[in-house]
């Protein structure tokens, strides 16, 4: 990811400005710094009448205006302590427009089950209306896959905020080693009610909606089938 | 007493600064703990310090409490804020500044003529002061009036490193007053000035905690109905942004300082009924506009950024960061009087009183409801000219609340010239594109009605400025940004930028009292310099409030070409905003004479506040050699690239 530290790598050749002689090069003012944050945006227990399960999903990012490193990563543990849909990604990650980011790099399937690996590429930012969207492709020798993520946030008041919040998993072929279906194969929305009583971390309590979608009949349907349905959450959402 | 404590050397030097220091600081809720020491009473009868030409800064660290919170701050000689300097026209001032951090420091002479290696401003007037250090400036005294200084140096400026700077005219003074105080305003935080930009770039709306809800669209819809309401919403969210967006850090993590006190302390001038009081009020705030009022008493704004201009009777007036402006107020009964200044976004206040003995206290008004930004601060002209007919208003003066600023009616030679600009360039140049899916005929928007559009478009200029946007040939070279289009840099463009000099401001036009606007502002002397400028330099005001990216013409500081003056040319910097915030712009080294209809006696300033959607312009002479610093001085929107070099050579 040598593009991160480098210049930017717009049209514009970046620091012409040092045409000027400025004193002992000292640039009066740094706009090329570089920034580091971390999301933890699900950090949750789920229960359901056939049991609980716990799951994260964050990112993590650092990198200036232009070029950022980007680093994606969710998954589910069951009660049975085993791991499940783990999805951790590394991309490159370039502003392109007023509000979407152009991600591509690669997604590795690493958990109990069998490990997969994908080429990346997507788009990630604020579509209009204030709706946060990630649309992503991946590609591999198995076919292709695709997800799509979105929220929105709406504020009951300034520190109490509603969260929507659905992802979409869809693949070109089925993968009977990780449960996964052809078509679309899982679903996972949800409803959180987080307080923000400091903007870095807001407790939440909520409801999510999980479901795999199986095309074909003899799938060992185990460890993944705990959470699936409705389940009550709680859970903490912070950055830093 | 005092004076035992320091070298002989700089004995008559610091006593001052002890009296400056005690003057602003002590007692306060942010107190330095040298000044500690100063009783109460040399605190509240404090005026001015006496002035002097040679003077020792130690730059320091200095311990500050707010409330019950503990900090560092960086102050001078043990005060925080740093204590008031005065000087004298006509002479030569010799300042060495000690740096006693563990880092580089500088220190900038705000809206000081003088030469470029002076300035203050590292890497463009020297290498900075680094650690354990002492830099001597050296430099002729050719102006008076009310300044200020500050440093130029990361952070520091936040953290406290400002002063206060008043300058005694060789020649007596336009304006007599029986007493003369500084009142120094500030955003004082404990958080660090780097977290600060760093939320900011991960949230543009961390420090907002006044955004609309379900509650709010609740009451708009009893207001307003559900369709408008509907709509109005669809509006915004459309262009994701929010009319909430006033200020980006606010008082959630801001207290806001009168003289470096709390609102909880505050702070005391005193007087005696009858006497004329010059109050000179610095700006000094990082990122905070403040609306500035005393209840009961009627201020005549007798200077702007250290210039003397004609008295205008005020009940409030805007300040943004680096401005200055002196008033004289002239309370005839002995009760005490609430100075009273809000921020923008209504978040807090500072206040002060004015008081006949210490111990009085005048009544706090509440905070003024809080603005919202409309379609005219996002460049979309008023609603008068959003008409379908497509063509302004014929009458210049129509909407305009004279009455109320009988002083400050334009002089027959301004009207005249308003004659000639009817016509709006930018009515003809508006792009609709922008505007899809808004419905302006049904849109509510509180406190429109009241942003008339003042066509004054100052000087004859307007006739080339409306050249220059077309695009026709002119026969001078112009600098001209290349067409902007939205993008990573650049979240909005004005379709329709209005000359809103004759607005007071957000939050202000329309709320009973009379407001200071910019057309209200005219010389006492001409200018020095009646040649006409022989181009024009347009500069967009541009911006991403998503992902705190700010700049000129769509790009930060480090994209971008230097603007470069020839010595000794005139030129007119056009200035467009294409955001939804106030950006104070500041050109170091020279003066920024402000096209605001008042001809030949056109103010001259240092700082200039562009409103949202405005398009303003001003006159400059390239009469000083060097590079010079040219930027919004609301901190971050410089520190993320809102900021250029200016040649000058
Ligand atoms: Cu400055």
């Amino acid at each position: 990811m040598a593009a991160v530290h480098g210049p930017s790598s717009k049209a514009e050749p970046m620091n012409k400005a040092t045409a000027v002689p400025y004193v002992n090069g000292i640039m009066p003012v740094m706009d090329q710094r570089i920034y580091v944050h971390a999301l933890l945006d699900q950090f949750e227990a789920r229960y359901s009448g056939s049991g609980g399960q716990f799951r994260y999903d964050g990112q993590a990012w650092f990198g200036s205006d232009y070029n950022k490193l980007w680093l994606k990563s969710e998954g589910t543990v069951g009660t049975n302590g085993s791991f499940g849909d783990g999805d951790h990604e590394v991309l490159y990650d370039r502003s392109i427009s007023r509000y979407f980011d152009l991600q591509s790099g690669v997604r590795l399937d690493i958990d109990h089950g069998p490990t997969r690996a994908w080429g990346a590429i997507g788009l990630q930012g604020l579509a209009l209306y204030f709706f946060d969207a990630e649309a992503t492709f991946y590609f591999s020798d198995r076919g292709v896959a695709g997800r799509l993520t979105g929220s929105y946030d709406i504020f009951i008041t300034n520190r109490l905020i509603l969260q929507p919040q659905t992802e979409l998993n869809f693949y070109s072929n089925s993968d009977g080693a990780r449960g996964v279906g052809r078509g679309l194969s899982d679903i996972d929305a949800g409803l959180r009610l987080r307080y923000e009583w400091h903007r870095k971390i807001a407790p939440y309590v909520g409801i999510t909606y999980s479901k795999m979608f199986h095309d074909n009949v003899g799938f060992r349907d185990n460890s993944d089938a705990v959470g699936s349905g409705t389940n009550f959450i709680f859970g903490i959402r912070s950055w830093f | 007493m005092v004076e035992s404590v320091f070298p002989k050397r700089t004995s008559i030097v610091r006593r001052r600064f002890v009296t400056g220091a005690a003057a602003l600081s002590c007692g306060a809720a942010v107190f330095p703990a040298l000044a500690r020491k100063a009783t109460i009473e040399s605190m509240v009868s404090a005026e001015l310090p006496e002035a002097a030409s040679s003077f020792l800064l130690n730059v320091e660290k200095i311990p500050v409490r707010v409330g019950k919170q503990h900090a560092k701050g960086v102050g001078i000689n043990g005060s925080l804020p740093a204590p008031t300097l005065r000087w004298r026209e006509g002479d030569t001032v010799e300042l060495q500044v000690r740096n006693h951090l563990h880092e580089d420091t500088s220190i900038h002479w705000h809206g000081i003529r003088l030469p470029a290696d002076m300035d203050g401003v590292p890497g463009l007037s020297f290498a900075g002061i680094p650690a354990g250090e002492t830099f001597t400036y050296r430099f002729p005294v050719r102006q008076n009036g009310t300044y200020w200084y500050h440093s130029h140096s990361g952070g520091q400026e936040q953290a406290g490193l400002y002063g206060a700077l008043v300058i005694d005219p060789a020649d007596k003074p336009a304006y007599t007053a029986d007493r003369d105080y500084v009142v120094l305003l500030s955003d004082w935080t404990n958080a660090d000035p780097m977290d600060i930009v760093s939320n900011l770039k991960f949230d543009g709306d961390y420090y907002n905690f006044r955004q609309r809800t379900v509650g709010t669209f609740l009451h708009d819809i009893r207001k307003d109905g559900l369709m408008a309401s509907v709509r109005d919403r669809l509006a915004w969210g459309g262009m994701n942004m929010a009319p909430t967006d006033i200020s980006d850090v606010s008082g959630i993590i801001y207290t806001y300082l009168m003289n470096g006190r709390s609102p909880a302390k505050g702070w005391v001038g005193l007087f005696r009924p009858g006497e004329r009081i010059r109050l000179r009020f610095i700006n000094a705030a990082s990122m905070t506009l403040f609306d500035v009022r005393i209840p009961g008493l009627t201020m005549q704004v007798v200077a702007s950024d250290g210039n003397d201009v004609e008295p205008v009777p005020v009940d409030e007036f805007r300040i943004a960061p680096a401005e200055t402006y002196d008033v004289i107020v002239q309370p005839t009964t002995d009760e005490p009087y609430t100075i009273f200044v809000q921020s923008e976004d209504r978040t807090g206040y500072a206040r002060g009183t004015l008081a006949t003995h210490d111990g009085l206290l005048g009544p706090i008004p509440p905070m003024d409801p809080r603005p919202l930004r409309t379609m005219a601060d996002m460049g979309m002209g008023s609603m008068k000219n959003m008409s379908m007919t497509g063509e302004p208003k014929s009458d210049p003066m129509a909407g305009m609340d004279m009455p109320s600023h009988e002083k400050t009616t334009p002089d027959s030679q301004s009207v005249e010239q308003d004659k000639t600009v009817h016509h709006h360039a930018a009515m003809h140049d508006m792009d609709m594109s922008n505007m899809a899916g808004m419905d302006m005929g049904n849109m509510d928007m509180p406190g429109m009605s009241m942003h008339h559009s003042m066509p004054h478009e100052g000087s004859s200029s307007s006739i080339k400025e409306q050249r220059a946007v077309s695009g026709s040939p002119a026969a001078m070279p112009e600098t001209q940004p290349a067409k902007l289009k939205t993008g990573v840099e650049v979240q909005s463009l004005a379709p329709q930028p209005q000359n809103r000099l004759g607005e007071a401001g957000d939050g202000l036009d329309g709320n009973g009292r009379r407001c200071l606007r910019y057309t209200d502002l005219r010389a006492l002397k001409p200018w020095t310099d009646p040649r006409e400028p022989s181009r024009e330099i347009v500069l967009h005001l541009t911006g991403n409030m998503e992902r705190f990216i700010w700049g000129f013409n769509g790009k930060k500081f480090s994209e971008a070409e230097p603007i470069r003056l020839m010595l000794g040319e005139r030129v007119r910097f056009v200035l467009i905003n294409d955001t939804m915030m106030e950006h104070p712009i500041h050109l170091h080294g020279l003066w920024s004479e402000l096209e605001n209809g008042q001809g030949a006696f056109q103010p001259y300033k240092h700082t200039v506040n562009v409103k949202p959607g405005e398009r303003l312009s001003y006159l400059v002479s390239a009469d000083t050699p060097g590079l010079w610093a040219y930027h919004c001085h609301l901190l971050y929107h410089m520190d993320t690239g809102m900021f250029r070099t200016v040649v000058v050579s």
